[in-house]
């Protein structure tokens, strides 16, 4: 069973999360209901910092032994920061992928963008309706 | 087992170097000191040790001459032994890539005859044998392609890619800049005609198709293919990979294909050397000769020579002159067959692929029950869902029972797939073993599921921790 | 002679479990108009006894020479009987691509003490389990350099193989990639100044071999560091592999690949291939490179074992994303080479010296002949390159006593008109050079 989705941040149709800092920036990583799909996860090629990339562009993959996964920017903006530990142990997203999985953090280009997210009930039932 | 490093002891050596009988000069003089290197730390084991090091490394190995290798697309045939002792004679393996023309009318007779032969096989007005393996002639196919457009100058940047195919199709687009655009299958696992009805357009350079496609299944509407590709300017081409289903029987040129690359190491019956050396040879019709690789083989009256001056060629796609000595030993095979050892040859790997089908049906899914040709295409769904176990979980157990897997989750249309390919040179006993065994475990995955997901119980090594291999790689043995 | 087992029971016993009355019903997919009517026409079936002579006839006309002094990409060494006893085993070589770990311990170790080997004598860190040749690895380092960095101009040594050359002209003209080519310096090696005015920020890759296809040793460091200061970077090919028994490897000298021929390691001529291609690496571009690797890992119960790892790197995974599109790799060729070179161990150093010593002697000899000069001034290893008066002609007098001569340059170089290309490995007597030199007198 997949860890509830929590309630403080938004969700992608791809799986992606975006927990918004309020102050023009966002921290960006996978659900675990994707983490469990994508098994062991063994990889993670990371953007460089400082790249700008709109909605739905490419901003990091995910590996596992047998499958590549594009993780998509869910809004569109600047990297600010990495998650460097992912380098060493890709096992944190399979581990807490909402905490000490996450993947990258962005600077907003527009925050508007958030309003086409969907709460973590949408992204809920979305996952449901994906098993059906 | 321990590694060859593991067991060297520094002054030992199983190869010695003959003592010079010209003067010794001074290397450091000779070269110079910055040129060199200060360490060579290779194994140090002697000849018997080294022997039985490798030696006990093959017994750990298992290949054709062990047992049956139903590994789907792979078509592992028994590979005549007859081809490895011709192959080894000194006018073969002794001649320097460079030897002048007349020094080499055996090879080059070899080569030329053996491009005449595939010619006719397959139908194609000339072929290359160049390409080093089913993936290289593929890219050499792509690269004519791309040529015969850029010559009429036509922007072509698609190509058009069926969902069944095997992944080297759409990496091969790619390096030659074409961008891949997949064609759905239809229900009976074809070609979806509306859907490339309505992707064939004067943009998309062409469709590689492999049939009998990686479910085993000739394309019925293979005419119908070839007109709509053709009607837009577009070219076809067929991954050979499955040739072993027609020989004798239909010709991919007659079918439309305009190139074509075959896999000498499967169709041919050259062993594949545990991952190669394979051979890749590539068909064209008649419009795109000009473009094959250099250099070609050109014969003036009863003596042959190289020539590399085709101003529309692609270009040199590898040193030389392609996997000389591993078409030695396809040419013996088709020399030893003949025409209608070739066909008949065909004829009883269909047979033999039809008959698993059959007696496997009632213990398996079958996704596409049809006809099929060389190869039979299940899927392990029915065993996931009631025992929750696995199509690499029943590979797994066969390698108990003495054989070689299939091709699992491939193709990727069909969920926890099981390809089985028998080839022909498989006997009634040896099948009929194998059924046995394939619904002994399906019977087992009912009664004792964790006996299956716990195999291979009799391998030197039980399963192997992949996630481990990728996430921490260790690709290079490092003294501790 | 056919290899089918069926008796006409079997047939008719499987063809009624199949439910077919005949077996054309087998093909009935293909359509009527396209079924071939007439049989192939190639030659009727022969008999093993028959296939043998027809074979023995074909290989008997070719002439095998008494002696080879040509190099230029393949090379004429000795081979341990051990490596053909090895490679000659069915286990190994009537086995496919190891997918399934388990039954395949034996060629995945062997690859993975292949590897190791291979990237120690590189002065790398990791190397893969074989490409083809030397020449398609050197394109697709060349081509995967460009995709990492986004850059489209290939610079190339014109010093390098010109077959390699062609190669990369090829991969590159398929990718839209620019290719220039460097000269080389009256030394032989590549001139750094041209070098250095063509590099520029567009540049991915900087080709070299060494030795390079005139024998001559180039000095890597400045290359490496000419390449790394405008962020391209460097793809070190050799000719000979034994070289690297006794120079100091590409890798050693901050070269980001060492790609080259293997077919010295324990293969034989065959004209041409099968070879390996030897493909080496820095550790940082462990997840991007072509090709097979094979990693070392654990089994449930802790025990060490060998997989194919990485794979996603692959085109069976990645498809049209993979980096490159290559499936087979040369297997058993690479399984010679790593016996060819546990059996020689550290006499691989030994057997470099005794190239040097032959090939010292025989240039130094044909030196003394009239008309003979040096073309290049720097440092080689077993091969070198002389002008004489008339290099067909040459030639044309070794060929009659059986001896294949120099490689004859102005085929590619038009510059360097009756320049002959030498090469003297330890197959090349004292006797055998002295005869040669008799008849060019």
């Amino acid at each position: 069973m997949s860890k509830p989705n929590p309630t403080d941040r938004l969700y992608s149709r791809d799986h992606e999360w975006v927990k918004d800092n309020g102050d023009g920036t966002a921290i960006i990583g996978i659900t675990d209901h994707a983490q469990e799909m994508l098994t062991d996860i063994v990889f993670v090629e990371l953007p460089e910092i400082g790249k700008k990339v709109a909605k739905s562009d490419p901003v990091a993959a995910v590996e596992s032994v047998k499958s590549v996964s594009d993780v998509y920017a869910p809004v569109g903006g600047e990297i600010i920061d990495v998650n460097k530990k992912l380098e060493e142990s890709p096992e944190l997203i399979n581990q807490d992928a909402f905490g000490e999985g996450w993947i990258v953090k962005m600077r907003l280009a527009d925050a508007g963008e958030l309003k086409t997210l969907l709460s973590a009930a949408d992204y809920e039932q979305l996952v449901k309706e994906e098993k059906h | 087992m321990e590694l060859i490093f593991e067991i060297s002891k520094p002054g030992r050596n199983a190869a010695d170097v003959t003592a010079s009988d010209v003067p010794a000069v001074n290397i450091e003089d000779a070269i110079g000191k910055k040129y060199l290197r200060t360490d060579l730390d290779l194994p140090e084991v002697a000849e018997v040790d080294l022997v039985r090091h490798y030696t006990n490394l093959s017994r750990r190995n298992f290949g054709v001459d062990l047992g049956f290798y139903p590994l789907g697309s792979c078509t592992m045939k028994y590979n005549p032994k007859v081809n490895e002792n011709v192959a080894v004679l000194p006018g073969f393996t002794g001649l320097h890539p460079y030897a002048d023309d007349e020094s080499a009318q055996g090879n080059l007779q070899l080569m030329y005859e053996m491009q005449k032969y595939l010619s006719n096989i397959f139908g194609m007005a000339e072929f290359t044998l160049q390409p080093a393996a089913g993936a290289h002639g593929e890219l050499t196919g792509i690269m004519m392609i791309k040529k015969y457009f850029e010559k009429k100058n036509e922007k072509r940047p698609l190509i058009l890619i069926p969902d069944t195919a095997h992944g080297t199709n759409p990496a091969s687009g790619a390096l030659c800049g074409f961008e891949t655009v997949t064609l759905r299958s239809n229900s009976e696992g074809g070609v979806d005609i509306d859907h490339l009805m309505s992707l064939m357009t004067k943009d998309v350079a062409g469709l590689m198709l492999t049939n009998p496609n990686t479910l085993g299944l000739f394309e019925r509407n293979i005419e119908k293919v070839a007109q709509i590709v053709h009607g837009k300017g577009g070219l076809l081409y067929g991954d050979g990979a499955n040739a072993n289903a027609f020989l004798g029987k239909a010709r991919p040129g007659d079918l439309g294909f305009d190139v074509i690359q075959l896999n000498l190491h499967k169709t041919f019956s050259t062993p594949h050397g545990g991952g190669g050396p394979g051979s890749g040879p590539v068909g064209v019709c008649a419009k795109l000769v000009n473009y094959l690789p250099v250099p070609r083989i050109i014969k003036t009256g009863h003596s042959y020579s190289w020539s590399g001056k085709f101003p529309d060629t692609i270009g040199r796609i590898r040193s030389f002159y392609g996997n000389f000595n591993v078409v030695v030993k396809a040419y013996t095979y088709i020399r030893s067959l003949g025409a209608e050892g070739l066909t008949h040859a065909t004829e009883m790997a269909v047979l033999n692929a039809n008959y698993i089908k059959e007696k496997l049906k009632p213990y398996f899914d079958l996704p596409y029950d049809r006809v099929c040709m060389h190869e039979c295409v299940f899927s392990g769904k029915r065993q996931v869902a009631q025992n929750g176990v696995h199509t690499t979980d029943i590979a797994k157990r066969l390698i108990d029972f003495g054989y070689h897997p299939p091709t699992i989750y491939f193709p990727l249309i069909v969920p926890e797939a099981i390809m089985i390919e028998p080839t022909e040179t498989e006997s009634k006993e040896t099948l009929d073993t194998f059924c046995d065994a394939m619904i002994a475990i399906a019977n087992e995955a009912k009664e004792n599921p964790q006996r299956v997901k716990d195999a291979p119980l009799t391998t030197p090594v039980s399963r192997l921790d992949e996630v481990l291999a990728a996430r921490k790689p260790d690709v290079c043995w490092k003294r501790s | 002679m056919d290899y089918y087992p069926h008796t006409p029971d079997d047939i008719a016993q499987m063809q009624s479990v199949v439910g077919i009355a005949s077996i054309d019903e087998l093909f009935a997919d293909i359509p009527q108009k396209f079924r071939l009517k007439s049989v192939l026409d190639i030659p009727a079936a022969l008999s093993e006894q028959e296939t043998i002579a027809a074979m023995s006839g074909i290989a008997s006309k070719n002439k095998l020479p008494q002696l080879t002094l040509t190099g230029a990409g393949a090379y004429y060494h000795f081979i341990p009987a051990v490596v053909g006893h090895i490679v000659g085993r069915a286990e190994f070589y009537t086995a496919y691509t190891p997918y399934q770990a388990e039954i395949s311990q034996g060629i995945l170790q062997a690859i993975y003490e292949y590897q190791t080997m291979i990237a120690h004598l590189t002065g790398t860190e990791i190397a893969n389990a074989s490409m083809y040749d030397g020449a398609s690895a050197m394109a697709e380092a060349a081509v995967l350099c460009a995709k990492m960095s986004n850059r489209t101009k290939i610079i190339v040594a014109r010093s390098m193989h010109p077959e390699y050359r062609q190669v990369v002209n090829t991969y590159s003209w398929a990718n839209g990639y620019t290719v220039v080519e460097i000269p080389y310096a009256p030394s032989g090696q590549i001139d750094l100044n041209a070098l250095q005015n063509e590099l520029d920020d567009q540049v991915a890759a900087v080709l070299v071999q060494s030795p390079n296809f005139f024998g001559v040793i180039e000095d890597i460091v400045p290359l490496t560091d000419a390449a790394h200061n405008k962020g391209a970077l460097l793809v070190a090919g050799f000719t000979d592999g034994t070289s690297l028994g006794i120079l100091q490897p590409a890798g050693a000298s901050g070269a980001d690949f060492v790609v080259g021929e293997g077919q010295s390691f324990g293969n034989p001529l065959n004209y041409g291939g099968p070879y390996l291609g030897i493909f080496a690496a820095r550790e940082k571009f462990m997840r991007r490179i072509p090709g097979r690797l094979v990693g070392a890992t654990v089994d449930k119960n802790g025990k060490r074992g060998f997989v194919l790892t990485l794979q996603t790197r692959e085109q069976h995974i990645r498809r049209e994303k993979a980096t490159s599109n290559i499936c087979s790799n040369e297997a058993l060729c690479a399984l010679a080479a790593g016996v060819y070179l546990a059996a020689l161990g550290k006499n691989l150093r030994k057997l470099a010296e005794l190239n040097i010593y032959k090939t010292q002697y025989l240039k130094n000899k044909l030196l003394q002949l009239k008309g003979w000069k040096e073309v290049f001034s720097a440092p080689v290893y077993n091969e070198f390159v002389l002008r004489c008066p008339d290099a067909r002609l040459a030639n044309e007098k070794l060929k009659n006593e059986g001896i294949i001569g120099g490689y004859e340059l102005h085929k590619d170089y038009p510059e360097l008109e009756n320049a002959l290309l030498f090469c003297a490995t330890e197959m090349v007597s004292k006797d055998d050079m002295d005869k040669v030199v008799a008849i060019l007198k």
